[in-house]
């Protein structure tokens, strides 16, 4: 799993590259979580489109960050889905807690007042 | 008829639920299934040997899963098996989204039960847990012309 990360006015941009299960779930948590403690991010906008695979490993990650964002007034977005991935999301009901976006740029624009 | 077994003993490290999912991914494509029935294969095994780790063992990496694939006629049958703490209520961990830790959806057996025919799990406290799922392979139709 390759993570490229950046940071744009408290938000983190987060590219996931391979396949999300136990293994690399792991580091996703920490590299996100590092970001919301150390640098105050609140926005993070999760980049899917170059993962090949997600179990429940993976989801739990993502719906745990969702979760550890709330109280803090903050936000997680998701983009860039591949639809076999989307499946899985759809069969664990993520997409009706979390919102999806076409892409990156999508994701910035909502709730900026753009 | 086709007939095939593969055994695979691994220790309980989580590197290696991705060799598992390598291994059933090929199984699948030498049997010709559909690049979705591959994925849907993948996330069962995945699941279930990811609980064999987790679980069972409680993340200690120095433990073995078991992972046997059986294929005879048209049933592909994969069973993941771990010697590890055992499950006290069967019935309620295979509840959809109970889970042990919090931090967890309790999605597993949703998903090995999905995208799975049959789902048997056998379990007794200390010591350890099977896990069989089966698959009805279909059977290509013949074109008739
Ligand atoms: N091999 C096992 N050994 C011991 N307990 C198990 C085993 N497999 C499952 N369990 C128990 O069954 C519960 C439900 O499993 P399931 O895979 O559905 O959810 P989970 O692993 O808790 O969460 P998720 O799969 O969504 O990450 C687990 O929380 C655990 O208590
Ligand atoms: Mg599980």
């Amino acid at each position: 799993m390759k993570l490229e990360k950046k940071i744009e006015r408290l938000t983190l941009f987060l590219r996931l590259d391979g396949e999300l299960d136990m293994h690399t779930a792991s580091k996703v948590r920490q590299a996100i979580d590092l970001e919301i403690e150390k640098r105050g991010i609140r926005t993070v906008i999760l980049n899917l489109q170059d993962v090949r695979f997600v179990d429940s490993s993976g989801l739990g990650v993502i719906i745990g960050r969702y979760k550890k964002l709330l109280p803090l007034g903050g936000k997680l977005k998701i983009t860039n889905v591949p639809p076999h991935i989307f499946k899985i999301m759809e069969l664990s009901g993520l997409p009706k807690i979390i919102n999806f976006y076409l892409d990156e740029a999508h994701a910035f624009e909502e709730g900026r007042g753009a | 008829m086709k007939t095939n077994q593969l055994n695979l003993t691994f220790s309980s490290i989580p590197e290696n639920v991705g060799i598992t999912r390598l291994l059933i991914a090929s199984i699948g494509a030498q049997l010709d299934l559909s690049l979705n029935d591959i994925e849907e294969l993948k996330v069962a095994v995945s699941e279930a040997v990811s609980n064999a780790i987790i679980h069972g063992y409680q993340n200690n990496p120095n433990y073995i899963v078991y992972l046997d694939l059986d294929i005879a006629g048209e049933i592909l049958k994969i069973v993941v098996k771990d010697e590890g703490c055992g499950i006290s209520n069967i019935e309620q961990a295979m509840q959809p989204a109970y889970s042990t830790d919090p931090e967890r959806m309790g999605l597993g057996f949703v998903f090995m039960q999905t995208f799975m025919d049959e789902l048997r799990v056998e379990s007794t406290l200390e010591v350890g847990t099977t896990v069989t799922m089966i698959k009805h392979l279909k059977q290509t139709p013949v074109s008739s012309h």
